[in-house]
């Protein structure tokens, strides 16, 4: 009970976090309103998917380097498809690069089990792999996006009974965000699956021996990383309307955010919530130092500071929670 | 029964075992094997000249894997080493214009020992994972070098001849980068095998828990382990700059991944306890000549890129199997 509390305590304390950067971000801009919040929202999609590909690993008690060179892999390809293609056949298009990422995650599951390679070097090489793959298909930025995927994600959604003035804060990306979270996470939460995940994160023996089907939830658990990253590359093109073969900085963003929502490295604690709005946290610190007029590359020092402030702090807390 | 029976041990395990016993063999057949190769796909590449510049390209690539090989000992693992030798090399460059070349030794040094502190404190004291603790350091680091950039941008920069010298230079044939390598790689051999402080390593790498139950400081060695290893990660930066001399911003951040994957391809385990620098070492010599042989065969960057991944993790899966069947 106390671990539950101590928990959600972490995502609470996030929250409330959130919400007063988020009237420190009003108080410096008093015109911040729910264009910036939408721009925001637009801004933190393909982060916050790179990071709930991370989770599932972690929780599962392993680490995916490739995620990055996933998204970039997914996103050229989907790019590259729908170039100079109709609008309809991007309702292909879109299926088929989800598949492509929930299989390439589940290769990267099985080479982990099959090689009984650990996992950080297997996802090392496949992120080689990955980034080579995401060259082949396009040697620089290019291809195109169909409109309604990018119209998918700017603007608001009118909810119907809702004054205009609530509404505007409901930006679809944000909505689009909750829908594909949600439509996986909450049944995984509930279903025995989720529970082996947690269960071999947590502790993989004991789990072995409770009948967990170790091998096969850790191939899922990837191939469900592999599926997230895919959105993330999708998220990615219909940002920005074309295809980056090189990845972005997302590695090193979801495995701070993912630290950051209280998901323990080591696996087994933990859930979706905190690391998402972690994510949101760090973008919105990154808007207020834009805010500010702070040189960029100051802002970078200042991201890494807290990042480090605030693992130590967690460790900190568990430290003493052990004792 | 009286008499007894010897089955002959069948040839193929005998072999198995042997390599087993000499986890060294089976990296250096590998490493005959790619220089082999290389020799069929262009004949007469293999001469004293590629031999030294495929070891002047190996040792900035082989020290950082030593940082990697000390800190996965204990299970950790230091990825700050590309910014720290990026960050050294770029200060070296920079403030060797206008101050006297000891003088900017040492300030391009002071971030390495800095970050090294840090990074062993927060994996020490604090125990925050290392993979976090590196990356967040190393972050930090970019951000406070590019801001570093804009105070110098107008005083340029210059390689000092001795960096130039020690980094490209060859003396009767052979590498003058050897003379830093030979007496640092022999250093950390030693240390790893014959002093106390490289028996801590193995021990907490092997049991943590034992380790500081039986009286030792934990996070002494953890500081020490880390500040050693950015320590060198700098070194390698100084001698990377004289190899390369174009300082840029992200320098020795490609080198990151392969030193990662030279320790683990030299047996070193990335859980702790187990592995040793020699490996390592055969380790950074077969992923340069790798690349090499990659570049040769002219293919796409792409294809190039998923070759190696998929060798290193190839070498890596064969390696383990043959060295765990004992």
């Amino acid at each position: 009970m106390s671990h539950f509390l101590r928990r959600q305590g972490w995502v609470a304390g996030l929250l409330a976090f959130f919400v007063a950067l988020f009237i420190i971000t009003k108080l410096i801009q008093p015109a911040y309103g729910s264009g910036d919040f939408g721009s925001l929202a637009r801004a933190v999609l393909p982060y916050a998917f790179a990071v709930a590909a991370q989770t599932v690993v972690v929780i599962a008690g392993g680490i995916d380097l490739s995620v990055a060179a996933m998204m970039a892999l997914t996103s050229v390809t989907a790019a590259s498809m729908m170039a100079g293609a109709s609008e309809e056949y991007a309702l292909f298009v879109v299926p088929f690069v989800l598949a492509m990422g929930f299989v390439l995650g589940a290769v990267n599951g099985m080479l982990i089990v099959v090689t009984r390679v650990p996992d950080i070097v297997v996802t090392l090489a496949t992120l080689f792999v990955l980034q080579g793959a995401a060259l082949l298909v396009l040697d620089a930025p290019g291809g195109a996006a169909a409109e309604w995927l990018k119209a998918l994600i700017s603007g608001t959604v009118p909810i119907p009974g809702l004054p205009d003035s609530i509404d505007a804060w409901i930006p679809k990306a944000l909505l689009v965000l909750i829908v594909c979270l949600c439509i996986i996470w909450i049944p995984l939460r509930r279903s025995r699956l989720g529970l082996s995940i947690y269960a071999i994160g947590s502790n993989e023996l004991a789990a072995f021996r409770s009948g967990v089907p170790v091998k096969r939830t850790r191939i899922i658990a990837y191939a469900l990383s592999g599926l997230f990253a895919a959105m993330g590359g999708l998220a990615l093109t219909m940002g920005t309307g074309i295809g980056a073969p090189i990845p972005g900085p997302y590695l090193l963003a979801s495995v701070a955010a993912v630290v950051l929502g209280g998901v323990a490295l080591g696996g087994g604690k933990g859930g979706l919530l905190g690391p998402i709005v972690a994510v949101f946290v760090l973008r919105l610190v990154r808007t207020d130092l834009t805010l500010l007029a702070i040189d960029p590359n100051v802002t970078a020092i200042i991201e890494g500071a807290i990042m480090v402030a605030v693992v130590m702090f967690g460790a900190f807390i568990t430290m003493r929670g052990r004792q | 029964m009286s008499t007894t029976v010897i089955t002959p041990v069948p040839f193929g395990r005998r072999i198995k075992r042997f390599m087993a016993d000499r986890p060294l063999i089976p990296l250096i057949i590998l490493l005959v094997i790619l220089v082999v190769i290389l020799q069929v796909l262009r004949p007469g590449i293999v001469n004293e000249r590629w031999i030294a510049n495929t070891i002047k390209f190996a040792i900035p690539l082989a020290i950082l894997a030593g940082c990697q090989t000390m800190t996965m000992l204990t299970g950790g693992i230091d990825l700050s080493v590309g910014t720290v030798a990026t960050m050294s090399a770029f200060i070296m460059a920079t403030q060797v214009v206008n101050q006297d070349p000891a003088m900017a030794f040492l300030l391009a040094m002071m971030p390495a020992v800095l970050i090294g502190l840090v990074n062993g404190i927060g994996v020490g004291v604090f125990r925050v994972h290392p993979l976090i603790m590196t990356l967040g350091t190393s972050l930090i680091g970019t951000g406070c070098l590019q801001v570093y950039q804009r105070t110098v941008i107008a005083s340029g920069a210059k390689i000092p001849d001795f960096l130039a010298w020690l980094g490209t230079g060859l003396t009767w044939g052979i590498p003058n980068a050897l003379l830093l390598f030979v007496p640092l790689a022999a250093l950390i051999v030693f240390t790893l095998a014959r002093t106390g402080f490289g028996r801590l390593l193995y021990a907490v790498g092997d049991n943590e828990r034992a380790t500081r139950l039986s009286g030792v400081q934990y996070w002494q060695v953890i500081t020490a382990l880390y500040i050693i290893s950015s320590m060198l990660a700098g070194i390698t930066g100084l001698l990377y700059i004289g190899l390369i001399k174009a300082p840029s911003l992200s320098l020795a951040e490609p080198l990151v991944l392969p030193s990662v994957a030279a320790a683990v391809i030299g047996g070193t385990s990335i859980f702790g306890g187990r592995g040793g620098y020699t490996g390592t070492i055969i380790g950074a010599l077969i992923l340069t000549v790798l690349t090499t042989l990659l570049t040769i065969l002219q293919m796409p960057e792409g294809a190039r890129r998923i070759l190696f991944g998929l060798i290193v993790l190839f070498v890596t899966a064969a390696y383990l199997r043959i060295v765990e069947e004992r």
